[in-house]
């Protein structure tokens, strides 16, 4: 009797996680629902009269980020992994690697924001821009990037390294057409974990893109608004009336959490697919 | 004879060839490997930098009671404090249901409900922390203001929103360490007579401590550095101070970065003090995280000792 009380009581204590989780979707779902129009997700934010303007640039403006982000974070944390998996010997420079992807992946995003802010916006000169918040976010997601790769590597079978290796193939070669194909599923799942990530991150695009931006930027140095940053400016710096705000902002929110949803589903998409087709090849 | 020569000339300089090709590749990816100390590099060497005259004041910055830039003083002792507690405050309630779930995931959960469970509980980390911050904002200020009084923006909301932003972490760390409990040992409670929930308590939480403690550390180094989420709840007054209830408004250290960078007069002891915030905050959670380390890695080693005398026998 005792136990079945327990037990029921450990049940409900695991099931508010849920219950949380299901809370927040809906109701960001439910009242962002009432803003979203197509004139909404298409016109330039107008700060003057909240209303009158839209989200427009603030959406392209947080792919253009993640975009820089990711071509900064991806082809530098799989080499990295492969590196780490693959040729590192065991000894002091691959631990102190090892060391400082752990120190990297600990920095608080807000730190890595004003390293930002003074080495690329202000050292570098890119002023705030899409360069400097791209490459801010990269530096963020970086050990993601270099552990999903590593790991995924290091569980591919020993057995498909040596059948390539007895069949002539080089190191090299066996690595990228042999291990990284059975490792891609992994490391793609790891990388677009990262990518949520960053596409939800405010601090860091806050420090190191300007704020109120109007325009979807041309170049890499242009300014770029992006989401996150509007939510937080329009409730906080814009000043509009509180209902108004406050009804765009959940706008924002569900687009920005359809945006991270789409990218989940296409992370497990692209992951069963190649699960499917590994199997498929092999029988 | 020729021209077999130089075929086998040739093929001998293509294998050169790709045997340095190889070579460059691996020294290629090794300097890859390399970008990550050098970032963290750059990042400790710029930080220092900016901040060593405002850390230069010593005990003014560290134990200054006020923090008013208006006139230059910047004593940043209290937003420690309030960090402290914010954090804490959020740990304890991220523990109380966090330890919990990790017990009914690893123990009793049916597979279809962990099936729910487990993801609900990982997708909580994507949720972007300036919405969940935005969800507390208009629900759980709006309730603290209705029900308890005040102004809503509280050290209490930003228990709750933070706790919710700990519990994936302290959640799964938890679960992991219930589960690399040595069967064995269950197994010899459980036909010693004992029950499941008895064998639990005796048996595999006390083996589970120092993983679940160190799930705590890590939630506590996220909680610290948490702060889109924080800073939407907790009212950020002009001048901060160290709470006496949790009714009331405070700063942390997060949020006071955010909130005076946009205004902050380049090069003045202003602009070097909120850079020292910032290091000050790299260190709390560097050490947290060593700690961290520390206990899961001591963890292992015990377990592996323990496996390694059970074997032996």
């Amino acid at each position: 009797m005792k136990e079945t009380v327990i037990k029921l009581g450990l049940c409900m204590v695991a099931l508010i996680s849920v219950a949380v989780l299901f809370t927040v979707v809906a109701y960001i779902f439910l009242n962002g629902m009432q803003v979203i129009s197509l004139d909404f997700l298409l016109k330039s934010p107008n700060y003057a009269a909240l209303e009158k303007g839209g989200i427009f640039p603030q959406i392209i403006g947080s792919l253009c980020l993640l975009s820089v982000c990711l071509l900064f974070a991806v082809p530098l944390g799989m080499a990295s992994g492969i590196y780490l998996a693959e040729y590192a010997p065991e000894n002091i420079i691959t631990k102190s690697v090892r060391f400082f992807v752990e120190c990297l992946a600990g920095i608080p995003s807000i730190v890595i924001g004003l390293f930002g802010l003074i080495f690329l916006v202000y050292y570098l000169g890119f002023g705030p821009s899409m360069l400097a918040g791209g490459l801010s976010l990269g530096f963020m997601i970086l050990p993601w990037t270099v552990r999903a790769s590593e790991e995924a590597i290091k569980a591919v079978p020993r057995s498909y390294r040596e059948a390539s290796l007895a069949l002539g193939a080089s190191k090299w070669q066996s690595i990228r057409s042999v291990v990284l194909k059975s490792a891609y599923p992994g490391i793609i799942t790891g990388i677009l974990l990262g990518a949520g990530k960053a596409l939800g991150e405010a601090a860091v695009i806050l420090l190191t893109t300007g704020g109120l931006v109007t325009y979807i930027p041309h170049s890499l140095l242009d300014d770029v608004g992006a989401l996150p940053v509007y939510i937080y400016m329009i409730l906080t710096v814009v000043p509009a009336s509180r209902d108004v705000a406050e009804s765009y902002a959940f706008g924002a929110s569900l687009v920005l959490i359809t945006m991270f949803l789409m990218i989940s589903v296409f992370a497990l998409f692209l992951r069963n697919r190649y699960i499917r087709q590994m199997s498929g090849s092999r029988g | 004879m020729g021209a077999l020569e130089h075929v086998r000339g040739l093929k001998f300089k293509f294998e050169r060839m790709e045997l340095t090709k190889e070579k460059i590749i691996e020294k290629l990816l090794f300097i890859s490997a390399l970008s990550s100390i050098l970032i963290v590099f750059f990042i400790i060497a710029f930080m220092f930098k900016e901040s060593i005259p405002a850390l230069a004041l010593g005990g003014d910055f560290f134990f200054g009671m006020t923090w008013c830039p208006k006139h230059e003083q910047f004593g940043i002792f209290p937003i420690i404090v309030t960090t402290f507690v914010v954090g804490l405050g959020a740990l304890a309630i991220a523990a109380g249901i966090g330890i919990p779930t990790a017990i009914y995931l690893a123990e009793f959960s049916p597979a279809w409900l962990r099936n729910v469970i487990k993801p609900s509980v990982e997708m909580l980390v994507g949720i972007p922390s300036i919405v969940l911050g935005f969800f507390g904002l208009m629900v759980f200020v709006t309730l603290i203001r209705d029900s308890l009084g005040g102004w809503g923006e509280c050290v209490l909301a930003g228990w709750i929103i933070l706790a919710i932003m700990t519990l994936p972490h302290v959640v799964s760390i938890s679960e992991d360490s219930v589960r690399a409990v040595p069967k064995g040992y269950k197994e010899a409670s459980l036909a010693l007579g004992a029950t499941h929930v008895q064998t639990i308590r005796r048996a595999i939480l006390p083996n589970a401590r120092s993983g679940i403690l160190a799930s705590l550390i890590l939630g506590m180094g996220n909680a610290v550095g948490e702060t889109m989420a924080v800073l939407m709840v907790i009212g950020n007054p002009e001048i901060p101070w160290i709470p006496s209830s949790i009714l009331e408004s405070v700063r942390v250290l997060t949020s006071t970065i955010v909130l005076e960078y946009s205004y902050v007069v380049w090069g003045s002891m202003h602009q070097h003090a909120l850079f020292a915030i910032g290091v000050v905050l790299f260190v709390i959670v560097a050490i947290l995280n060593l700690v961290t380390t520390i206990a899961i890695k001591g963890r292992v080693g015990a377990t592996t000792v323990i496996k390694g005398v059970v074997g032996g026998r």
